[in-house]
């Protein structure tokens, strides 16, 4: 059998990764203007974790998108499709040009993941809670075939209310899927209210520990720390992980920052440009 | 319509202190006005919607009125078991409302797409299912539920449909159709968000010398049979229309009406969604033009079938 080859980076450039974390901001801020799309603020506070998955640590080819060897990445947050789509139109999976067919009629990209239909789109997500399972299941198929891919879970801390998130974290310990990864993006908002005034989530990362995991809570903008991490997996602990990546929902953009209604609204071409200029892009 | 939803709730919720509203994490500041006075009967029970329908069950078990609520997939297929077997199995009067019904929110993917819970939920034993075709059926809907004993499901559009009715409605019975406009020649029944398009189906026949009555048939179950029995022996077409699949929905409930009461159908046509999910990216009016199920093309399809 095939092993895949490790990414083998050491270290992250952490400077070039902070650009590209930047140039990312700023193509979910052109979409979101430009099809007046909601979840906005979702994409922005996961914005650093796509990043250092997808330019430091998944072993992916976009030429090549259903390797099986490659590692798998699920977007399991699906309302933040803008980071995914413009990740992976920047990393080239399809051409960049496709991302102003965002939210257009009769276009690949709707404002969720879609299924057999987007290269690099490893699950359609969107209704929450769905992406570990699917994750669980990718891993023991690779175990199953002596593949041994990783598989990372983006999951959103809202998303941490299903049942069913739990059921997959006490399956995957159960099944010590130490090849699995899960980032939480930890931003204390959900769609209505502050996440622990909703569903009591903390201690967040005491839970996830409880159900079998190794868990680490982690600053999720500090995209060299959260690259280290997911570039470890799998970390020798013989368990699956879980990075509780603390976040700001709107990261980036002062006036979004922290600020729910962001979760719904777009920009205006106003707003874009101030946003621009916060981030050092032209 | 869930504006009209929001606001009748609240003035049920004065009026009755069993009501409670349970809500899955959305409806930003929809539920402002409840919540102001109401406070300890509205609970955001956050991305769980299993467990919100078991809390609900629970709730209807011992004495009160809860409303379930959230996008359609998410109060339908995603606790489907917790309504079989909590809510209709122990006859719980809890009231489910659901949001974005059909291709309402067709710009956030098949994930939130509904075109089969209409299908899932008159399955089930003990189940009412109401689709109302304008923010004022939902405020009649809405009330006529909360007077039941029974599980009752609600299945709404989104918000800013055109308003039909020219004011509340204040002889609504579930189960009991409305006439919207009379007609002789064919008779177009519509449930749920797709009565816009009837009534403009209607217009487009009229221009072409065919009569269309249109009927409101908001209740999918029990069927309005009396209605039915009428609509298939005066007219010569009638055609169902709905914006959810073919199999299982409200004209497969009439097709097994027709076939169970060995009712003669001269001309019978279905108007729904296809056996697939619809997949490009685009707003509802542009999923109804490619599914053929806009107002226009259903008098191009009843036309074609007259002639
Ligand atoms: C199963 C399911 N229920 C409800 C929704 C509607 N919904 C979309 S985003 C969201 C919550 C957003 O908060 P969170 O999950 O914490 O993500 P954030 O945007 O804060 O990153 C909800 C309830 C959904 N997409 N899936």
């Amino acid at each position: 059998m095939n092993v895949a080859v490790r990414n083998t980076a050491a270290k992250p450039d952490v400077a070039a990764l902070k650009a590209q974390a930047a140039k990312l901001r700023g193509k979910i801020i052109e979409m979101s203007h430009k099809a007046q799309a909601a979840h906005l603020a979702s994409s922005l506070s996961c914005a650093d974790a796509m990043t250092a998955a997808y330019w430091h640590v998944l072993n992916i080819d976009p030429k090549n998108p259903t390797d099986p060897q490659r590692d798998r990445f699920i977007l399991s947050k699906g309302h933040a499709a803008a980071a995914l789509f413009a990740t992976l139109a920047m990393k080239g999976y399809f051409p960049i040009e496709e991302l102003d067919t965002y939210c257009q009629d009769g276009g690949r990209l709707a404002e969720h993941p879609p299924a057999n239909l987007l290269p690099g789109v490893e699950a359609a997500t969107g209704s929450l809670g769905h992406g570990l399972p699917l994750g669980c299941g990718m891993a023991l198929a690779g175990r199953i075939k002596g593949e041994n891919f990783r598989v990372f879970a983006l999951l959103s801390d809202g998303e941490n209310n299903e049942g069913s998130v739990w059921e997959a974290a006490m399956f995957a310990a159960a099944q010590k899927l130490e090849n699995v990864c899960v980032v939480v993006d930890y931003n204390k908002w959900q769609a209505t209210a502050r996440s622990n005034e909703t569903l009591m989530l903390a201690p967040l990362r005491d839970k996830w520990a409880a159900f079998g995991w190794d868990a680490h809570e982690i600053d999720g903008h500090d995209v060299g720390a959260l690259a280290e991490a997911m570039q470890n997996i799998p970390n020798g602990s013989g368990k699956p992980v879980a990075l509780i990546a603390h976040t700001v929902k709107g990261k980036g953009v002062s006036f979004m920052e922290d600020d729910n209604n962001w979760h719904y609204r777009a920009p205006t071409a106003e707003e874009v440009v101030k946003s621009f200029k916060e981030l050092g892009l032209s | 319509m869930r504006n009209a939803f929001a606001d009748e709730l609240t003035k049920l919720g004065n009026d009755d202190p069993r009501v409670v509203m349970l809500s899955g994490d959305i409806g930003n500041r929809l539920f402002d006005k409840f919540k102001d006075k109401h406070p300890s009967r509205f609970f955001n029970c956050g991305v769980a919607e299993a467990n919100m329908m078991g809390v609900a069950a629970g709730m209807a078990m011992n004495g009160l009125r809860p409303v379930a609520y959230t996008i359609t997939p998410f109060v339908t297929t995603r606790c489907l078991e917790q309504i079989r077997t909590d809510v209709c199995y122990h006859e719980a009067p809890v009231t489910i409302v659901a949001v974005g019904a059909g291709l309402a929110y067709s710009g956030l993917g098949p994930t939130h797409h509904a075109c089969e819970d209409i299908s899932f939920l008159r399955s089930i034993p003990n189940m009412v299912v109401i689709c109302p075709g304008d923010a004022f059926e939902v405020r009649g809907a809405l009330r006529a539920a909360m007077q039941q004993d029974r599980p009752v499901y609600i299945r709404m559009g989104k918000k800013g449909e055109p308003v039909v009715h020219k004011g509340p409605i204040t002889d609504f019975k579930i189960g009991k159709a409305i006439t919207i406009e009379e007609g002789s020649d064919v008779c177009l029944l519509s449930t749920g968000n797709m009565l816009p398009e009837a009534i403009e189906a209607a217009h487009k026949l009229k221009e072409k010398g065919i009569s269309a009555e249109v009927v409101s048939f908001h209740t999918v179950k029990p069927l309005d049979e009396d209605k039915l029995k009428q609509a298939f022996s005066r007219f010569k077409l009638v055609a169902t229309i709905e914006e959810h699949s073919l199999i299982g929905g409200f004209g497969a409930a009439v097709s097994e009406w027709l076939v169970d009461s060995e009712t003669h159908a001269k001309k019978f046509l279905r108007f729904g969604t296809p056996d697939a999910f619809f997949k490009k990216s685009g707003e509802q009016e542009y999923a109804r033009e490619v599914l053929g199920l806009t107002g226009h093309q259903i008098a191009d399809k009843i036309i074609h079938a007259l002639s």
